[in-house]
């Protein structure tokens, strides 16, 4: 592998054409005509236009980026995480047309993106999975049988139903019996079908990740990652490692990760998502995500891997350098995603154009961002401009630097996240570790919150 | 007569129906309400409506549908 094409923007191209360049590679950098001058355009050996503005007509156009890979002469695609990443056709083409794709092959992409097969191969690897009826029930004897299984509560769910619709709660049996019956009647009358499932419903759950690498023949993990942080199931905040999960849990949620990447014979990186009920201290499979992600840096900032540079030896068929017992954790890391939204506003998006940039330098801190001084932001693609990630060696130092380092980042003539950050890293069950999925945002409607975001003191 | 400008709250892409298979929120020509609702602005994956900020009659646009628009634009005019 000699030249590899990156078909992605923003700031994970420039953490790839970073990644590649330390290995040697002659970077490719995909852009749209609207991100002619992006920092990773920049920074390059060379760039192609792929195609117009919308991603459907460039990023997302397969025959356009393959196209343009292959006349550039490149040996190698990247696909970073969207757009094309998880898309196994692509990788099938960029395949069929003689490249290597960074990241696993077609066939198993599509498998582990289709949940029910995804679920079934992780209960195949002895992966837990969410306890409940695999279908739909046959009567309220075949339910009540499920929920020995399951406990309480329980969701119960429409067959018909989708988006949250037809779902009814039951907390003990006797309330079971009773919302069971007005299930079945309200999704036949709703549906035309009163066909139902029954689910545990994992309350004030917790989302942890595990980090796996594979080769094909060898996998390992590199530990946990913490996500609960979400505003409209979408990350803001992530950690490394998980704080507070027992030594015996890590080791099995750990475990189960390499088992499904094995169960399968994972090539390259990615990412097994779990539900956490800390209460019950027990996991549960959510899916794979079968590219980088986003918020790779604390793993990275914890065990000193590369994980963009194993990708790419990887997908230029070197073995696994790493051993599991290699992989070892130091201190705590977190991650802030700073987005083009104005907090103060209900996070309305709004591209600027930055006036003035100044970044932090702190021990410990890496600031992963496509944005340089005089730069336009896009209106045509995500929100995402940078990560501002931090690392001590324990979660309170990192805190500390956390907070020094978001008061001393500064973007001017664009609207940021930063202010949000800054309250979070002072909010009081944020540094006590005391949150789930549903924090942010319920802590969002609280006064303590608007206050925060409204006043936007400098401390 | 007394020309009224409604302009574009945020940059992006401007739209003038809900969705491609529906009809536009306000024909060329048509009276406008203030807070009416005229087109929408796509921005970073999302959408946002554009309210106009007065009342006035026989609305102009000078934005085509899916045009570009910046913050601050001119995106239709009104008869105060």
């Amino acid at each position: 592998m000699k030249r590899l094409f990156i078909a992605n923007r923003g700031e994970i191209a420039v953490r790839i054409v970073q990644a590649a360049k330390g290995l040697g590679l002659t970077t490719i950098q995909a852009h749209s005509q609207a991100d002619a001058d992006m920092l990773a355009v920049r920074l390059a050996d060379e760039a192609v236009c792929i195609g117009p503005p919308p991603a459907a007509k460039s990023y997302l156009d397969i025959e356009a980026v393959v196209g343009a890979a292959r006349a550039a002469s490149a040996d190698a695609v990247h696909p970073g995480y969207g757009f094309l990443a998880e898309n196994g056709d692509f990788a099938d083409a960029v395949t069929a047309a003689g490249m290597a794709f960074v990241g696993p092959s077609g066939d198993t992409i599509r498998m582990l993106g289709d949940k029910v097969t995804a679920r079934r191969t992780a209960q195949a690897a002895g992966v837990p999975t969410v306890p409940g009826s695999d279908g739909r029930l046959a009567d309220i004897d075949a339910a009540r049988a499920v929920l020995e299984e399951t406990g309480f509560p329980v969701m119960i769910k429409a067959s018909a139903g989708g988006g949250g619709r037809g779902i009814r709660v039951a907390r003990d049996q006797a309330e079971f019996e009773r919302v069971f019956a007005q299930a079945a009647a309200e999704a036949k009358a709703a549906f035309g079908d009163g066909g139902l499932y029954v689910e545990k419903l994992v309350e004030r759950a917790r989302h942890v990740e595990v980090q796996i690498l594979g080769d094909g023949e060898n996998f390992i993990h590199c530990f946990e990652r913490e996500c609960s942080l979400q505003r409209r199931r979408q990350k803001v905040w992530e950690e490394a490692p998980a704080a507070g999960l027992p030594a015996d849990l890590r080791q099995a949620l750990c475990d189960s990760a390499v088992a499904l990447a094995r169960q399968v014979g994972y090539r390259g990186a990615g990412t097994v998502e779990y539900l956490y009920d800390e209460s019950a201290q027990a996991f549960y499979f959510l899916e794979v995500n079968t590219r980088i992600q986003v918020e790779h840096p604390v793993t990275e900032m914890i065990t000193g891997i590369d994980l963009v540079q194993e990708m790419l030896r990887i997908a230029a068929g070197e073995r696994l350098s790493i051993r599991q017992e290699d992989v070892t954790v130091t201190g705590h890391a977190i991650e802030c995603r700073i987005n083009a939204e104005m907090p103060e506003k209900n996070f309305m998006p709004f591209p600027g154009t930055v006036s003035a940039l100044s970044v932090p330098q702190g021990e410990g801190v890496r600031f992963d961002t496509m944005l340089y001084q005089g730069y336009t932001v896009p209106p045509y693609y995500d929100s995402l401009l940078g990560k501002l990630i931090v690392h001590g060696p324990d979660r309170a130092t990192a805190l500390e630097r956390l907070r020094a380092a978001l008061d001393a980042l500064q973007i001017d003539g664009q609207p940021t996240t930063v202010a949000l950050h800054a309250a979070l890293a002072r909010q009081d069950d944020v540094i006590a570790n005391r949150f789930d999925t549903a924090f942010l945002e319920s802590w969002l409607a609280s006064d303590e919150a608007k206050s925060a975001l409204t006043t936007k003191e400098k401390a | 007569m007394a020309k009224a400008e409604i302009r574009s709250p945020l940059p992006g892409t401007f739209y003038r129906r809900p969705a491609p298979d529906q009809p536009e929120f306000k024909a060329d020509g048509a009276d406008v309400a203030e807070g009416d609702t005229i087109g929408l602005v796509e921005v970073m994956k999302s959408f946002h409506e554009v309210p106009a900020e007065v009342s006035g009659k026989a609305i102009t646009f000078l934005v085509e549908d899916a045009e570009p628009v910046t913050a601050g634009q001119v995106i239709a005019e009104v008869e105060a």
